[in-house]
C-alpha cells in the first residue's frame, strides 16, 4: 500500500476518525513538560515536541495495577478467593508516539508475551486493544541515540502508522493492516514522496551525533562483562534512585503485593528498579545485589547483555536518552556502554 | 563552570592526592548535558583534571561521606559544610576523616527556570560568570541573570561561604543570597486547612515515588527507611494518594531541625516537585522557636534530640 497524504490543517478529519472507534491518547505540552493524555479537544495535538517526558509505558504497563480483588474475610463464602479485574473496557489509540517508544514496546512483547505459557495478560489486553500512530522525528534530540540501538528516528517497529511532518502537511504511511483500514479514505500522495521521506529521514539519523560501540559486549562472555573493573568505578556518584527505571520505556520489572483495608482485599503490581536494595532481597536475610555496584551493574547487564542473549539479540534500550535527562548525578548510558566495550 | 574556582579547585586536590593527604577528592565534573555538573571522585593527580566548579553543583556531596571508607576532601559550599558538620554531629562522619576544601557558592541554578525561560527549547549549551548564563540553543543564544534563575534555597541563603573548612578555595565572599527567608519559607502557613491540603495534594500528585529526593539527601542514611519496612509496612507501595502523601510528610518530619535547606531534594526530583514546602516550614519553625539552625556549630544539640522545661509548647493541642 503506498502512501496518505493529509494537510495538518485537516488533522480534525483523522482525529474524527479515530475518536469514533476509540478513545485517542497523544502527548500534550503542559508547561516545559509534554505527557501522555486523553485527548478531548483536537486543539491539544502537538506536533512541535521532542517526546513526551515519561514514556508512555504506563499506558500498558501502570505504575499501580490492580490484578485481583477478593473478599478480606477467610470465614465468607468467596472470602480470599482471588477475582480477575475487568479488561480494558474500550479500544484506544495513541497518537503521534515517537518510533523509539513503539520499538519499546514491541521488544516488551518479546518479555510479557514470549509464549502461550507465559502470557501477561494484562499486558496483551491493553497491546491489543491499542493502535500506534507514530510521528517520525525530523529533529532528534542531542540525548537520543536511536540509531545506535537497532533502531531509526523514521523506525517502524510496533507501529501501525507512521507519519511524517512535511510542514503544513502530514505523509501517512500504514505499516499493519489495522493501520491501513484506518487511513484508506485518505488522498493517495504522489510516489514522489517515498525520496522525500527517504531525504528527511537521512537528515533526521546525521543529526545524532552519538556513537556507541557494543561489539565488545555482545561478544564477550557474560562473565567478562560482569567482571569488568569499571563497575568498580560507575556506581560511585549513583544514588540508587528509580528515576532512570521509571523513565525508561523498556524497564519493566514489578513487585506484587497483597493489601487490604476492612473487607476488601486486592493484588497490586508496582513498578520496581534494580536500584533499590529492595529489589532481590530475599526472604532469608540474603541480597544477592546487596551493594549499589551490583545494583548499578544489574540495570546495564540487563538492557545490554542479558536482553540481547535472551532475547535474540534485541537490546534493552532504544536510546531515548531519557534517563540522560532525568538522572540527578547524570550517569550517562552512553558513556557507560562505551566504558563496558573498552 | 567557572574558571578561577575550577583552576583552584584542581591545584588544592593534586596537592592533597599528591601529599597522600587524602584517598579521593570528592567534588563535581563537567556533566554530559547542559545545566547538570556530576559528582566526581578524584584518585590520581590526572583525575583532579576533571573538577570543576559551577552553578550547576546542585547535589549535596556530604552525602557520599556516609559510610564510605579511607580519608576523603570534599569540595563543599555553605550548605554542604553545614550538612558535614550535621553528620559530624549524628555520628555518621568522624571529622578527622573529611578533608574540607570549602568554598563560595554564587547560587545554584535551578535547570527547569532555565527551560521554563527559553520556553522549553533544547539548549546545546551554557556560559556562565558569576553574574549571568548564556543559554545557546541551536540557531539562538539567550542571556540570563544568575538571579533570576537561581533555585529558591540559594536565594534565601544565608551561609554561602562554607562554615567549617580545612582550606579555603578562593575568598569568601558575600554569604547571603539577597532573598529574605522569612517572606517565602513556609508559603502555606496563613492558608486554612482546607487550602493547605488542597495545595498539598496539587504539590505531591505528579510524584513517581522514584526516591531521588531522599536519596540524595544527606539526612536520609536510616539503615532501612521506613517506607522500605515490611514488618510492619508503614506505607503501601502504590501510587495512591494515601501512600504517596504518607511518603512526603513522613520524610519531611524526618528533617526537622537537622535541614539545612540545600535544595537537593528539589534539584533532583526527576518531576519538579517542589518538596521544600514542607522543610521550609520545619526550618522556620525550629529557628523560631529553638533559636537553632542546623549545621552551623560543631558539637551543637540538636533540639529535638533533647528535652528541656523550657521547650515552647503553644502548638501542642491543650
Amino acid at each position: 500500500m503506498g502512501y496518505k497524504l493529509l494537510a495538518k490543517q485537516e488533522i480534525g478529519k483523522l482525529y474524527e476518525k479515530l475518536a469514533k472507534q476509540y478513545e485517542v491518547y497523544a502527548p500534550i505540552k503542559k508547561g516545559i513538560e509534554v505527557n501522555w493524555s486523553k485527548i478531548e479537544d483536537l486543539g491539544d495535538i502537538l506536533f512541535d515536541f521532542k517526546n513526551s517526558s515519561l514514556s508512555p509505558k504506563g499506558l500498558f504497563f501502570p505504575q499501580t495495577e490492580v490484578m485481583f480483588e477478593f473478599k478480606n474475610d477467610p470465614k465468607a463464602e468467596e472470602g480470599y478467593i482471588l477475582k480477575e479485574v475487568p479488561p480494558l473496557p474500550k479500544t484506544r489509540v495513541l497518537l503521534n508516539i515517537r518510533p523509539c517508544d513503539a520499538k519499546a514496546f514491541s521488544i516488551l512483547d518479546k518479555v510479557f508475551m514470549r509464549d502461550e505459557d507465559s502470557l501477561d495478560v494484562y499486558w496483551k489486553d491493553k497491546r491489543d486493544k491499542t493502535v500506534l500512530i507514530g510521528l517520525a522525528c525530523n529533529n532528534p534530540c542531542n540525548t537520543c541515540f536511536c540509531t545506535e540501538v537497532n533502531s531509526s528516528p523514521f523506525g517502524e517497529d510496533g507501529l501501525d502508522v507512521l507519519m511524517v511532518d512535511l510542514g503544513d502537511k502530514l505523509i501517512l504511511k500504514g505499516i499493519t493492516d489495522r493501520g491501513n483500514s484506518l487511513i484508506e479514505d485518505f488522498e493517495e500522495a504522489e510516489s514522489s514522496v517515498a525520496s522525500k521521506i527517504d531525504d528527511l529521514k537521512k537528515s533526521a539519523e546525521s543529526k545524532i551525533k552519538t556513537k556507541l560501540s557494543m561489539g565488545n559486549i555482545l561478544s564477550r562472555e557474560m562473565l567478562e562483562v560482569y567482571e569488568h573493573s569499571y563497575w568498580d568505578r560507575l556506581h560511585e556518584s549513583c544514588i540508587n534512585c528509580g528515576a532512570c527505571t521509571f523513565y525508561c520505556p523498556t524497564c519493566h520489572c514489578f513487585d506484587i503485593q497483597d493489601e487490604t483495608k476492612g473487607e476488601y482485599g486486592r493484588r497490586v503490581r508496582n513498578w520496581d528498579t534494580c536500584m533499590s536494595w529492595l529489589f532481590t532481597h530475599h526472604a532469608s536475610g540474603h541480597n544477592p545485589r546487596g551493594t549499589k555496584k551490583h545494583r548499578v551493574r544489574q540495570r546495564f547487564m540487563h538492557k545490554f547483555k542479558y536482553m540481547p542473549f535472551k532475547l535474540d539479540g534485541d537490546i534493552g534500550c532504544v536510546g531515548c536518552g531519557r534517563c540522560i535527562q532525568v538522572c540527578p548525578v547524570n550517569i550517562d548510558v552512553r558513556d557507560v556502554v562505551n566504558n563496558m566495550n573498552k | 563552570m567557572l574558571e578561577g574556582y575550577t583552576k583552584e579547585i584542581r591545584e588544592a586536590a593534586k596537592r592533597l592526592i599528591r601529599d597522600k593527604k587524602v584517598d579521593c577528592v570528592i567534588g563535581y565534573s563537567k556533566g554530559s548535558i547542559p545545566l547538570v555538573d556530576a559528582p566526581y571522585f578524584a584518585y590520581t593527580e590526572e583525575e583532579c583534571e576533571n573538577l570543576v566548579w559551577s552553578g550547576f553543583c546542585t547535589k549535596n556531596l556530604a552525602k557520599y561521606l556516609i559510610k564510605r571508607l579511607g580519608k576523603n576532601a570534599l569540595v563543599a559550599q555553605g550548605c554542604v559544610s553545614r550538612s558535614i558538620v550535621g553528620l559530624i554531629n549524628e555520628n555518621q562522619v568522624k571529622r578527622e576523616n573529611v578533608y574540607i576544601l570549602g568554598i563560595w557558592s554564587p547560587g545554584m541554578v535551578d535547570r527547569r527556570k532555565v527551560l521554563e525561560r527559553v520556553g522549553g527549547k533544547e539548549i546545546i549549551d551554557v556560559k556562565e560568570d558569576e553574574e549571568k548564563l548564556v543559554v545557546i540553543g541551536d540557531g539562538w543564544e539567550e542571556e540570563i541573570k544568575r538571579k533570576e534563575v537561581l533555585r529558591q534555597n540559594c536565594y534565601t541563603c544565608a551561609s554561602r561561604n562554607a562554615v567549617l573548612f580545612d582550606e579555603f578555595i578562593g575568598e569568601k565572599k558575600e554569604s547571603k543570597g539577597g532573598g529574605d527567608i522569612d517572606n517565602v519559607a513556609a508559603p502555606w502557613e496563613k492558608l486554612s486547612i482546607d487550602e493547605r491540603w488542597e495545595k498539598f495534594r496539587e504539590t505531591f500528585k505528579e510524584c513517581i515515588r522514584c526516591y531521588a529526593c531522599r536519596n540524595v539527601c544527606p539526612l536520609c542514611y536510616c539503615a532501612e527507611c521506613f517506607v522500605d519496612e515490611s514488618r510492619p509496612q508503614w506505607c503501601g507501595k502504590t501510587q495512591d494518594e494515601a501512600d504517596v502523601y504518607t511518603f512526603h510528610i513522613l520524610r519531611a518530619f524526618h528533617c526537622a531541625g537537622r535541614c539545612v535547606d540545600c535544595g537537593a531534594c528539589e534539584s533532583a526530583c526527576p518531576m519538579g516537585i517542589k518538596m521544600r514546602v514542607l522543610t521550609s516550614k520545619l526550618e522556620k519553625d525550629i529557628r523560631n522557636m529553638y533559636g537553632y539552625e542546623p549545621g552551623m556549630e560543631l558539637g551543637a544539640i540538636p533540639p529535638l534530640s533533647v528535652y528541656r522545661p523550657d521547650d515552647p509548647e503553644n502548638f501542642i493541642t491543650p
